[in-house]
C-alpha cells in the first residue's frame, strides 16, 4: 500500500442487482471491515469520486444513469464491476429486460466475482483499482465519454402501452 | 398561491442506497404531490421460469432481494410444496423458522442503521452494522452464505444445524442482547430523535388498511397485520404476539421494527427448545400441477408468491407481490403535505426495497 | 401443510361490483395478478380479512378492457398499470394512470409474448 498516497473516494450505483451486493458494499463501510482506514469514503455526488463501483447489470432504465454518472467523474477515474450480475449479468442474464454486465456500457477496470460478492473480495477489488488509478494518474490516461449508441432505438422501442 | 416547482428526487440520492425516482411537486417547502417512477431495477426474473424447471428457480426467487433472500425462497418452496401435497419433516419447519427470523433480525439492523444515516446519525449507524455482522457471521456459519444462502429447496433445506450450534446461536443472541436494547433506547428515548420523527408523516389506520399498508407500515398504524400469525412453517407452534403501535408517525414505524427484533430472538429462542429431531428434507417426484398463493412474512410485510404449474418441469407463471410494491401507496400519501427536508426519512420508514418490488 | 384456496370465476361486468361488495365486508386489497395462458389472460383479485383470502379471476383477451378499480381502492393503480404496462391489457380509469411508463423495458408488453433472447457472445468466451 506504499504507492497509495491519496485518499480515493467511491461512488456507488445500484443498477438492476438485487441489493445482495449492495449491502455487501455498505457493510465494507462499517466497523468490522472498515474501509475508511485507507482513507476510502463513499461519496453521493460523482464530481467528488474516483472509483465508480457498480453492482448489478445493465437495463433499459438504467443505462442513462450510469452513462451520466461515469461521463460526470473527473480524470482519472476507475470502474470496479461488484458481482457477478455486473460483470456478466449473473444469473439474470437471460431476463428480457437485463441487457448484460456493465462493460456492455462503459469501461470496466476490476471485475469482483461472487453471487454476492465478499466484503474481503470487494475490498480486494478496490485496492487493486487504487493501483489501476494511480497508473492512470501517472501516465495522464483520460477515459473516453461515452455514448449510448443502441440507446435511441431502444427507447422507441419501449415506449408504448396498448393503443 | 405560490408557484409550483417539480423536484426530482433520486435514482442516484446519498440518502438511498438503491434507486428510487419520485417527483415531488412542490409549494416552497411543502410537497403537494407525488409521482413515483419504478423500473430502474426491473429485470423481469418471473419470465424465467420458462427457463429454468422448478428445482431451478429457487435460486432465482432468492435472488430477488438480497435481504429478504432466504424469505423468498422459503416462501417459494412452501408454495411448491402446497401444490405438490409434500408432507415436508418437521424439522426442516423449524429450521426455516430460526433463518427466517435470523434475516428478520439482520434485514432490520440493516435497516435501523440506514435510518439513523438519513438523519445524520453516523455512529448508531456504525454500531447497527457492527451487530449486524454477529447475525450475518451465525448465517453464514449455519447456511454456508452471508446474505444469499441458498439453503432452501423443494422438499426441505439443505444443511442441518447441530444441537450444540443452536445453543451457541442462542447464547450468542443472549449475548447481544443487551447490546441491542442500548442501541434501540437511542430510537426510542433520544430527544433529538423524537423531535425528528413524532407526528412527522401521519398515516391512519384506515389508509393503511385500505391503500393496502403490510408490515410494520400497517403495525404502526394499528392494524395487527402479521402473516406469521398464519402459522405457516412452524410458527404455528410457537407463542408471539406482533409488535402494534398505534400513533401511525414515523416514530411508530421505528418503534415497531426496534421492539420486533426482541420478538424475533424470542422466537428463535422457543424454536431451539422445540425443534425435534429427524431428517431435513425428503425425496422430491414429479412436477406441480395446480395453483397457490403463498404468503410469508417478511422484514417488510407480507409477501405473496403465487405460482401455478400444469404438469411439466417449467412452471406457467410465478408471480411476486412483494411488501414494498404494495407500500407504494401509502407512501404516495404520507408523503403529501409534507416538508422537504423530511422526504427522505420518510420514505425510509417504510423501509424501501426497490430490488424487491421491481423485480 | 396450510389451508385450501378457491378461486371464483366471475365475469369482467361484475367487477367493480364484487370489489365493492369486498371492500365493504371488509377486506383489504391484497394483490392484482395476471396469467398468460395461450390466448387468455387471466386476472386474479385477491382479498384478505383475518387472514381469510377471497380471489376473484377474470378471463379476457388481450384486446379486452378492463375497468379499474382504482376508484374503490386508491392502491391498485400500481396493479393496474404493471398489467399495462407487462400485458398490454388496456385498463380503463385508472387514477394515477402513467399511460405505458411505470416499467420500461425493451420488449413491449413483455409477458404477452414469446420472448428469446439468443445467447450473448460474452458468455460463450
Ligand atoms: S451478483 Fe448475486 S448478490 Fe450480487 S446483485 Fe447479482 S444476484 Fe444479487
Amino acid at each position: 500500500m506504499t504507492y497509495l498516497a491519496k485518499s480515493p473516494w467511491i461512488i456507488h450505483y445500484d443498477a438492476s442487482s438485487c441489493n445482495g451486493c449492495d449491502i455487501e458494499i455498505l457493510a465494507c463501510l462499517t466497523p468490522m471491515y472498515d474501509v475508511e482506514r485507507f482513507g476510502i469514503i463513499n461519496t453521493g455526488n460523482p464530481k467528488h469520486a474516483d472509483i465508480f463501483v457498480v453492482t448489478g447489470s445493465i437495463n433499459e432504465a438504467n443505462r442513462e444513469v450510469i452513462q451520466n454518472i461515469y461521463n460526470q467523474i473527473p480524470d482519472p477515474k476507475v470502474v470496479v464491476a461488484v458481482g457477478i450480475c455486473a460483470c456478466s449479468g449473473g444469473v439474470f442474464r437471460e431476463c428480457y429486460n437485463v441487457a448484460g454486465g456493465i462493460d456492455k456500457l462503459i469501461p470496466v477496470d476490476v471485475y469482483v466475482p461472487g453471487c454476492a460478492a465478499r466484503p474481503e473480495s470487494i475490498i480486494d477489488g478496490i485496492v487493486t483499482a487504487l493501483g489501476v488509478l494511480e497508473e492512470k494518474r501517472k501516465n495522464h490516461i483520460s477515459s473516453p465519454m461515452v455514448t449510448d449508441h443502441d440507446h435511441k432505438a431502444h427507447h422507441k422501442h419501449a415506449q408504448g402501452g396498448a393503443q | 398561491m405560490s408557484k409550483q416547482i417539480t423536484i426530482p428526487f433520486g435514482p442516484q440520492h446519498p440518502v438511498l442506497p438503491e434507486p428510487l425516482h419520485l417527483d415531488l411537486v412542490l409549494e416552497d417547502e411543502k410537497v403537494v404531490d407525488v409521482i413515483p417512477t419504478i423500473g430502474y431495477v426491473h429485470r423481469g426474473l418471473e419470465k424465467l421460469v420458462e427457463k429454468r424447471e422448478y428445482t431451478e428457480y429457487v435460486f432465482i426467487a432468492e435472488r430477488i432481494c438480497g435481504i429478504c433472500s432466504f424469505i423468498h425462497s422459503q416462501t417459494y418452496v412452501q408454495g411448491i410444496e402446497q401444490i405438490m401435497g409434500l408432507e415436508i419433516p418437521e424439522r426442516t419447519q423449524y429450521l426455516r423458522t430460526i433463518w427466517s427470523e435470523y434475516s428478520r433480525l439482520h434485514s432490520h439492523l440493516l435497516w435501523l442503521g440506514c435510518f439513523a444515516d438519513s438523519m445524520g446519525f453516523e455512529s448508531v449507524f456504525m454500531n447497527a452494522w457492527r451487530l449486524r455482522e454477529h447475525i450475518l457471521d451465525d448465517l453464514e456459519a449455519t447456511t454456508g452464505g452471508r446474505v444469499i444462502q441458498g439453503v432452501c429447496k423443494v422438499g426441505g433445506v439443505r444443511r442441518d444445524i447441530s444441537p450444540e450450534k443452536l445453543d451457541e446461536m442462542v447464547k450468542g443472541l443472549k449475548g447481544i442482547e443487551h447490546q441491542l436494547q442500548d442501541l434501540t433506547n437511542v430510537f426510542l428515548h433520544d430527544s433529538s430523535i423524537q423531535h425528528r420523527l413524532k407526528g412527522i408523516g401521519v398515516l391512519s389506520k384506515e389508509d393503511a388498511y385500505y391503500f393496502g399498508a403490510v408490515g410494520p407500515t400497517a403495525r404502526g398504524s394499528g392494524l395487527a397485520i402479521d402473516i406469521r400469525e398464519t402459522g405457516y412453517a412452524a410458527f404455528g407452534k410457537i407463542n408471539f404476539k406482533p409488535v402494534v403501535e398505534y400513533d401511525g408517525d414515523c416514530y411508530a414505524r421505528c418503534a415497531v421494527r426496534a421492539k420486533e427484533m426482541f420478538t424475533s430472538i424470542d422466537i428463535i429462542e422457543q424454536c431451539v427448545k422445540k425443534i425435534p429431531d429427524g431428517p431435513v428434507d425428503m425425496k422430491v417426484t414429479g412436477a406441480p400441477d395446480g395453483e397457490y398463493l403463498s404468503r410469508a412474512e417478511q422484514p417488510r410485510g407480507e409477501v405473496i408468491h403465487y405460482i401455478k404449474g400444469n404438469g411439466k418441469k417449467n412452471l406457467v407463471r410465478h408471480r411476486v407481490r412483494t411488501p414494498t410494491f404494495t407500500n407504494i401507496p401509502p407512501l404516495v400519501t404520507l408523503l403529501k403535505g409534507c416538508e422537504l427536508a423530511d422526504v427522505p426519512v420518510i420514505v425510509l420508514t417504510i423501509d424501501p426495497c426497490i430490488g424487491c418490488a421491481e423485480r | 401443510m396450510m389451508e385450501p384456496q378457491t378461486i371464483t370465476p366471475i365475469s369482467v361486468g361484475d367487477v367493480v361490483r364484487k370489489v365493492e361488495q369486498a371492500k365493504k365486508d371488509g377486506n383489504r386489497l391484497v394483490q392484482i395478478g395476471c396469467t398468460k395462458i395461450e390466448d387468455n389472460f387471466e386476472i386474479l383479485y385477491v382479498f384478505d380479512k383475518d387472514y381469510k383470502l377471497t380471489n376473484y379471476r377474470v378471463t379476457v383477451k388481450q384486446t379486452d378492457e378492463i375497468p379499474s378499480i382504482s376508484g374503490v381502492y386508491f392502491g391498485a393503480f400500481v396493479y393496474e398499470n404493471e398489467i399495462h404496462d407487462l400485458y398490454g391489457i388496456h385498463v380503463k380509469g385508472i387514477n394515477i394512470d402513467f399511460k405505458g411508463t411505470f416499467y420500461k423495458t425493451v420488449v413491449k408488453h413483455p409477458f404477452s409474448v414469446t420472448i428469446t433472447k439468443e445467447d450473448d457472445a460474452c458468455q460463450n468466451k
